[in-house]
């Protein structure tokens, strides 16, 4: 018997949701203790910078492009570049040495 | 009135924001409904599944349960595994918002947290706008119900190299965000290239390679920015730099 698709997506929205408002709804104070503030600050630079590396070097296609994507793209970043022309430039990067 | 024109502001920096995001969201979620076609879903149920879920790793988990047709249970199961780490994000964003901010915002923004929303969102100096996310996620988001649909419709026609260069766009983004910090930080920097090591040497050591991809994100989270916070605590005007 096959499931009821429509129950399936309901389940992915019910715990993805759960998951992110719980937190948000929950703590409703600025937390004191200086450890779980200092964690709460550095977990997004981690968490970003996980799932950056080594991903990069599949969504590259080939780990070259991937870690030259990468360089590239720190180098911009190091040197003041925003969002986009970070973005478009490691694009840039994968989708030219596609052709090597 | 000064706080309405304020929040129009914010609405439109997310929306300008949110552009390069939702290029990357519509390629990755064109990969995605390509999978959700796979899986025997409609364009409809893919499109309601990317406007209720919000999530790249997630939904394609999801897909895979849909297409083995695994029970209710680990639908849920995978969903929390895969996506646990916003109950992180949650976390670190519920201490950006002001005491003023009413209650229901809480409640919308919690919906539109991703990686990318999140990460552009904490980049904000000083207190949280819900605005500001809105407009992140009314110009991303919708790119990526749109990305879900037309990969279930149309398939396979863009060329590949093209779809490839378009999901390195987030990656890029990621990029963008944590260098200037790091830059500033010794910390920060410090933190990003330890989270590079151990997240490449995770991905290939025995028994922590074997971890899904979405509970290596979350160990190596949890793990190192623990450290960070027992060695290095904050000193309380840095969370507002």
């Amino acid at each position: 018997m096959r499931h009821n698709t429509y129950i399936y997506i309901f389940i992915m929205f019910a715990v993805s949701y759960a998951l992110r408002a719980l937190p948000l709804t929950l703590i409703r104070r600025q937390i004191r203790n200086r450890t779980i503030r200092s964690f709460l600050y550095y977990v997004p630079y981690v968490t970003l910078a996980v799932m950056t590396f080594p991903a990069i070097m599949e969504a590259g296609g080939t780990p070259a492009a991937g870690l030259a994507a990468l360089a590239v793209g720190i180098v911009l970043a190091w040197f003041g570049a925003g969002l986009f022309p970070v973005a478009i430039a490691c694009s840039l990067v994968v989708f030219l040495m596609s052709f090597l | 009135m000064y706080q309405t024109k304020n929040n129009r502001n914010c609405f439109a920096k997310g929306l300008r924001d949110g552009i390069p995001i939702g290029l990357g969201y519509l390629a990755v979620s064109f990969a995605l409904g390509i999978t959700a076609r796979k899986a025997g879903l409609t364009a409809f149920q893919a499109t309601l599944a990317s406007l209720l879920n919000n999530a790249s790793a997630g939904e394609y988990a999801g897909f895979t349960v849909i297409a083995s047709q695994a029970p209710y249970l680990e639908m849920a199961i995978i969903t929390l595994v895969v996506n646990a780490r916003y109950l992180l994000m949650s976390a670190a964003l519920s201490q950006r918002f002001s005491p003023e901010t009413p209650f229901y915002h809480r409640l919308f923004v919690a919906h539109f947290i991703t990686d990318e929303i999140f990460g552009a969102s904490i980049m904000q100096e000083g207190v949280l706008n819900p605005f500001y996310n809105y407009g992140l996620a009314a110009s991303s988001l919708s790119l990526w119900a749109l990305g879900t649909c037309l990969g279930v419709l149309v398939g396979n026609v863009l060329p590949a190299r093209l779809v490839m260069a378009l999901g390195v766009l987030l990656y890029g983004m990621f990029i963008a965000i944590i260098i200037p910090p790091a830059k500033k930080s010794k910390v920060v920097l410090g933190l990003v290239i330890a989270s590079f090591v151990f997240s490449y040497a995770s991905s290939v050591l025995p028994v922590i390679s074997a971890l899904s991809e979405g509970n290596r994100i979350i160990l190596l989270t949890v793990v190192l920015s623990l450290i960070a916070a027992f060695f290095f605590p904050i000193e309380d005007q840095e969370e507002h730099s």
